[in-house]
């Protein structure tokens, strides 16, 4: 087929360039009948024409770029039953039901705290390495930036991310963000830890590595160290900028899949062992309660997950468009491997359309055509 | 079309940069907070559970309750009897009390020394880490004391807390 050209015309209709050429001999001849049309023609201002942000000289810029106020609707949102406000517990849920694409940007990244945000000097921050090593060293920030760095798309989860619906009695009509808003993914760029170690030089026996924060909790969780000499690394920037003081400023652990509160915000401490600590987080509040009397502690990964989250609780599908749904795991499970492979096999077209490509550990957005829907229950 | 980004990384193998200083002994000392449940690193120094009850309820009573079970903040002793996911009473239990008061400190961990490691680095709010050794032991064998595992005149120190068997010993597992 032809491609049709188009073109515009005085009066704001479209019209096919084809017959615009072809006519213009005609056009010609009737020019001078038409001169009344012309004088009105040539009073006319555009302007009336146009939305007043065509029309008056745009604002200035920011030395900090911020959403269009038109979005200001789009924002993270306090996990209720909020804590008391002196506690420091805090959960902020990120808007997945309002997001496209796969990165998370840095303000609507989920945040997590135990004992509240602190405010850290990176100039008085170090990094200390010590415990079963040859050198026991530290490092100030300043150093640490000048280290080798690598780039790791990776989601992020909250280990109590849709817990709502595991402790609460009956399963909650609540929207996407409520259910589902503890996660989120970003490019991290950091240290491997297996450089730093590394250098520190690891003795004969070490297992684990205790990792501490340098907030006022001084948060701590004991880290296999096999963990931390394959995929893990030290993040400094998080989407191109330094972290956020909300996710660990100046430096964090990030741990590929494995639930949030190992991946430790405010490093400041590994102290390689050949034990872990049982320390307070990991004995109790992420120790998970077993279907028989047991409890379960060290379950560091994240399963696989899926969710719809366009449209969600409070949105409507429109009469034709596109519903969009998360998947992501944190570890290859058999059953994730079953799954994508069914997707391969019945629905070739439903991958090609991810908004990403399929990367471990990350967050693949699908949209799939839908049809005027409302409100479909998440699985 | 985007521009296609293409990076090479030096791997630190290639170019080690190795910044790192040495740590002194005493530096080590000085950050060094972690107890291990075996006893490794517990400070010299002890308490009374008499002295810690009345710690408790100057500097954390009013957070986790007169007894360590009615909050608001975590319950530190105690359960409401909550033990598996398939407990029958399971939602009748949640929808009595919230989330945080479902298990408690004393039922869930499974070792003492934990209550030491993170009352001494992560309390109370908001003022963390001013409590010293002595008062620490002291608030420890109270929070024991609510859980009836020690006696209200025992005086707790670095050889006997890890001693102390907690009633979730037997019942934690390791994943994998
Ligand atoms: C202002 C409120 C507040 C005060 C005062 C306070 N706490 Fe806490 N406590 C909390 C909160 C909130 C947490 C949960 C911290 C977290 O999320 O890790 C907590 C956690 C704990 C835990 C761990 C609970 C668990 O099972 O996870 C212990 C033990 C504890 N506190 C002991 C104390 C002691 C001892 C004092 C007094 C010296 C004290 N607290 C004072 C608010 C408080």
């Amino acid at each position: 087929m032809k491609r049709m050209q188009t073109a515009y015309i005085a009066g704001g209709g479209l019209v096919e360039r084809r017959s615009l050429l072809l006519g213009g001999i005609s056009f010609l001849a009737a020019s001078s009948i038409n001169q009344a049309v012309s004088a009105s023609e040539g009073n006319k201002i555009i302007g009336d024409d146009f939305p007043a942000w065509s029309r008056t000289l745009g604002g200035g810029d920011s030395a900090y770029g911020q959403p269009s106020r038109y979005e200001h609707k789009v924002g993270r949102k306090l996990q209720l039953p909020a804590a008391p406000e002196n506690s420091g517990t805090t959960g902020w849920l990120t808007p997945v039901q309002d997001m496209r694409g796969s990165i998370t940007p840095n303000g609507l990244h989920f945040g997590s705290h135990h004992f509240g945000v602190p405010d850290i000097d990176p100039e008085k921050h170090e990094l200390l390495i010590h415990g079963m090593v040859d050198r026991p060293l530290k490092f100030s920030v300043e150093n640490l930036l000048r280290y080798s760095m690598i780039s790791s798309i990776r989601f992020l989860e909250c280990s109590g991310n849709t817990a709502i619906n595991g402790l609460a009695p009956f399963s909650g009509d609540e929207s996407c963000q409520d259910l589902y808003g503890l996660v989120s993914c970003a490019q991290w760029v950091g240290i491997r830890v297996a450089d730093l170690l590394g250098e520190a030089g690891l003795k004969n026996g070490s297992a684990w590595v205790i990792a501490e924060g340098a907030d006022s909790g001084s948060h701590s969780r004991s880290i296999p160290l096999a963990k931390l000499m394959d995929d893990s690394i030290i993040a400094f920037y998080q989407n191109g900028e330094r972290l956020r003081a909300e996710q660990g400023y100046p430096m964090r652990l990030l741990l590929p899949g494995w639930e949030g509160n190992t991946n430790v915000k405010y490093l400041h401490r590994l102290e390689v062992t050949d034990r872990p600590a049982y320390t307070g987080h990991e004995s109790g509040l992420y120790a998970e309660h077993l279907t028989n009397d047991k409890m379960e502690g060290f379950s560091f990964t994240m399963d696989v997950k899926s969710v719809i989250t366009h449209p969600s609780a409070g949105q409507l599908l429109e009469e034709k468009g596109f519903m969009k749904f998360l998947v992501w795991h944190g570890q290859v499970t058999a059953r994730y491997r079953k799954w994508k492979f069914r997707q391969m096999k019945e629905k070739p077209g439903r991958l090609r359309n991810c908004i990403f490509p399929l990367v471990t550990k990350h967050l693949p957005i699908f949209p799939f055509p839908g049809n005027g829907m409302e409100n479909p229950q998440s699985s | 079309m985007a521009g296609l980004m293409v990076s090479f990384t030096i791997h630190a193998e290639q170019f080690p940069v190795n910044l790192g200083t040495l740590l002194t002994e005493e530096e080590i000392t000085r950050a060094n907070i972690t107890i291990y449940p075996d006893g490794q690193n517990l400070p010299n120094g002890q308490g009374s559970v008499l002295e810690g009850r009345k710690l408790y309820n100057d500097q954390c009573a009013f957070c986790h309750g007169e007894s360590g079970t009615e909050g608001p903040a975590h319950r530190l002793a105690g359960s409401i009897g909550l033990f598996s996911i398939w407990d029958p009473l399971r939602i009748k239990r949640i929808m009595e009390v919230n989330g945080l008061l479902v298990m408690s400190t004393g039922q869930q961990w499974p070792y003492a020394t934990t209550i030491f490691d993170f009352v001494r680095r992560a309390m109370p709010h908001p003022t963390a880490k001013s409590l010293s050794n002595n008062q620490v032991y002291a608030i420890t064998g109270y929070i024991l004391y609510l859980n009836d595992l020690v006696g209200e005149q025992d005086l707790i120190d670095k050889n006997n807390l890890p001693q102390i068997e907690m009633p979730a010993f037997k019942r934690f597992v390791h994943a994998q």
